[in-house]
């Protein structure tokens, strides 16, 4: 178990430098990062001097272990464009778009946990179609539209909820719930395969033929081994609401880390790009590997790899 | 005495196909009693019917159904739910899947033991061990510990057996619990269970399709075609005196040393066991039997060839074989 743990993690350390040496040639290749900031109106002697005070003119090579350096220690450097320290942005903006990711999966597998047992266990009745039918419509709903759609309703017609703004924990219900939707209809379908696969094994007529009563059946051997695949899409899920999550955070005005690394790119604010990509990837990383943890807790088979 | 299992008039369907069509057998208290036949004439799902196991879509009903004086077909799920495990356990072909991959074996063999007899799981867990090692499993206190997949699939199935014995079953039902084990192996469970049945006085409902195995631990005999017993009889009864075609076509595909002549191949039956379907008339295997006639189409009547041996044929009993010309 501690072999594997340590395999992931060194696994997990080579991933952010990939995606941090992408990260910044990326940002390097998309022209003279002077011109850009300098600005549109600036002459070539204004570019020269911008070149020089934010270091651009050294060797590609020294910048990036410069920036690598800096960012081991949490030092991202300073933001072109807020008059704030990149950490500091990414620190208030943070708890926004965690707050986000955890209620909408959170949200996410209330709901489709019990929809995919339920159909698998009325498979190929009309409730096993009928929750089909609904990841299928949810799979095709984009974000932003069920988004204004929930704004009109809820926000505007009924009333119940702010469409806008992070004040309180009702600002986050909305967003989450569009954010959640991402979620179900994947997560409905593996756990429908998942437990469908289970209560058709061998195992299970054992467990039947021991006398266990059917809830222990149900949840405890056969969702055992459903959860496996699930718990890993779960994670992989969590993983995109926190990076993907731009358009929601864009359309009610969260303003998350989605949100500033979009703004930052669109105002060529290199250290906050790359430190938001940075960021993200560790918390991908973070959570694939506490996907892998989970399984292996949950799949025996899995702890002596 | 009466019977410990009392199956009259049996009848599993599946959707239209006829699985079990009107079977009929008894297993007696402290006895082996095997029921015999090919691959899909209706023994698995017989089984499987008798614990209420049957697989969605599966409809079972029977003139008599039996347990220990109980009407099994009078028995809600849940009270189904109580014997199975319980009075009454079962033990399946595959023992490489057939535990539970995601928990221990201690986990799995004490849950038997909480659910229908109560106590604390430590006691469960110390009955568990003690019938590990009744069954021939070394160090049972380790493997309590450990999961399926550090399992071979011999110590799988002695797992399985001694599961099945945790809350001390009047009944055992085996299907082809030896199949998938090498022969060496076979043969330890085989002996494992007998020296079970002796000493514990268990009964045991024995599926299989192999002869050599039924000449070896049965008592009584049930030879299973297309959803019918076809014929009932004691175990040395039956390999001496066959009386149904088709008992008869099974033997001769069996080499039996001193009975087998070195130039004379093996007999075989051609064909497969037919599906069945519903509001079928006659003698089902009368498309591969070499004496059907125009007769095997009608009612078929059950003969009596001795004090517990009977068969389901038109030809009278102690018939000959035509001579080869």
């Amino acid at each position: 178990m501690l072999r594997l743990i340590a395999r992931r993690l060194a696994l997990g350390v080579l991933v952010a430098l990939t995606v941090m040496t992408l990260a910044f040639l990326l940002t390097r290749l998309s022209g003279d990062l002077a011109v850009s900031i300098a600005g549109p109106s600036a002459t070539q002697a204004d570019v020269e001097i911008v070149r020089k005070a934010y270091g651009l003119d050294r060797p590609l090579y020294v910048q990036f272990f410069a920036w690598v350096g800096r960012a081991m220690v949490g030092d991202f450097g300073q933001s072109y464009f807020f008059k704030d320290s990149v950490a500091n942005l990414i620190q208030k903006r943070l708890p926004i778009t965690l707050t986000l990711g955890l209620v909408g999966l959170s949200l996410a597998l209330v709901i489709s946990l019990p929809l995919g047992i339920l159909a698998a266990l009325r498979e190929n009745t009309w409730v096993d179609r009928g929750v089909t039918m609904f990841t299928m419509v949810g799979q095709a709903v984009p974000s932003f539209w069920l988004a204004l759609i929930l704004m009109i309703v809820l926000g505007l017609q009924l009333g119940v909820l702010p469409i806008s703004g992070t004040g309180t924990w009702q600002h986050f219900v909305m967003p989450g719930i569009v954010l959640a939707f991402t979620a179900i209809p994947a997560l409905t379908r593996l756990t429908r395969s998942g437990m469908i696969e289970a209560m058709a094994s061998d195992y299970i007529r054992t467990a039947r033929a021991k006398g266990l009563s059917r809830a222990r059946i149900i949840f405890k051997h056969a969702l055992r081994n459903a959860a496996i695949p699930v718990v890993s899409i779960a994670a992989v899920q969590l993983g995109f609401m926190l990076g993907g999550s731009i358009v929601i955070e864009t359309v009610f005005a969260l303003h998350g880390v989605g949100y500033l690394g979009w703004e930052s790119i669109a105002k060529n604010d290199f250290p906050v790009v790359q430190a938001v990509v940075l960021v993200l990837a560790v918390f991908y990383i973070g959570l694939t590997l506490l996907a892998d943890i989970l399984n292996a807790l949950l799949d025996p088979r899995l702890r002596t790899g | 005495m009466s019977a410990l299992l009392d199956i009259e008039g049996l009848e599993v369907t599946f959707g239209r196909t006829a699985a079990v069509r009107g079977a009929s057998f008894r297993v007696e208290r402290g006895e082996t009693h095997c029921l015999v036949g090919e691959s899909g004439c209706g023994k698995s799902v017989s089984a499987l019917a008798v614990m209420s196991l049957l697989a969605r879509g599966g409809q079972r009903s029977a003139k008599k159904m039996r347990f220990a004086g109980t009407d099994l077909t009078s028995l809600s799920d849940r009270e189904m739910a109580r014997i199975r495990g319980n009075r009454m356990a079962m033990i399946f072909q595959e023992p490489m899947t057939s535990l539970n991959p995601a928990f221990t074996i201690g986990s799995q063999m004490a849950e038997v033991m909480t659910r229908h007899k109560g106590g604390s799981r430590a006691a469960a867990l110390d009955r568990a061990a003690e019938l590990m090692a009744r069954v021939g499993i070394t160090a049972p206190g380790m493997r309590l510990g450990q999961f399926p997949h550090q399992l071979s699939g011999g110590l799988r199935q002695r797992v399985m057996i001694a599961m099945a014995l945790m809350c001390d079953p009047e009944l055992l039902i085996a299907d082809e619990p030896t199949t998938a084990l090498d022969v060496t192996v076979q043969a330890q469970i085989l002996r494992l269970l007998a020296g079970l049945k002796r000493e514990l006085g268990l009964s045991i409902l024995l599926i299989t399709h192999d002869l050599g195995i039924v000449a070896r631990v049965a008592d009584h005999v049930s030879v299973m075609y297309a959803g019918e017993v076809v014929e009932r009889a004691p175990t040395a009864e039956l390999f001496r005196a066959p009386q149904h075609p088709y008992t008869r076509g099974l033997l001769s595909c069996v080499p039996v040393p001193g009975r087998v002549q070195r130039d004379r191949p093996l007999g075989s039956i051609p064909g497969v066991v037919p599906a069945v379907g519903a509001g079928f008339a006659g003698c089902a295997f009368r498309s591969r039997c070499a004496h059907a006639d125009e007769t095997c189409t009608r009612a078929i009547p059950r003969r009596q060839a001795g004090d517990a041996h009977d068969y389901l044929c038109r030809l009278e009993p102690d018939w000959a074989e035509p001579q080869p010309a």
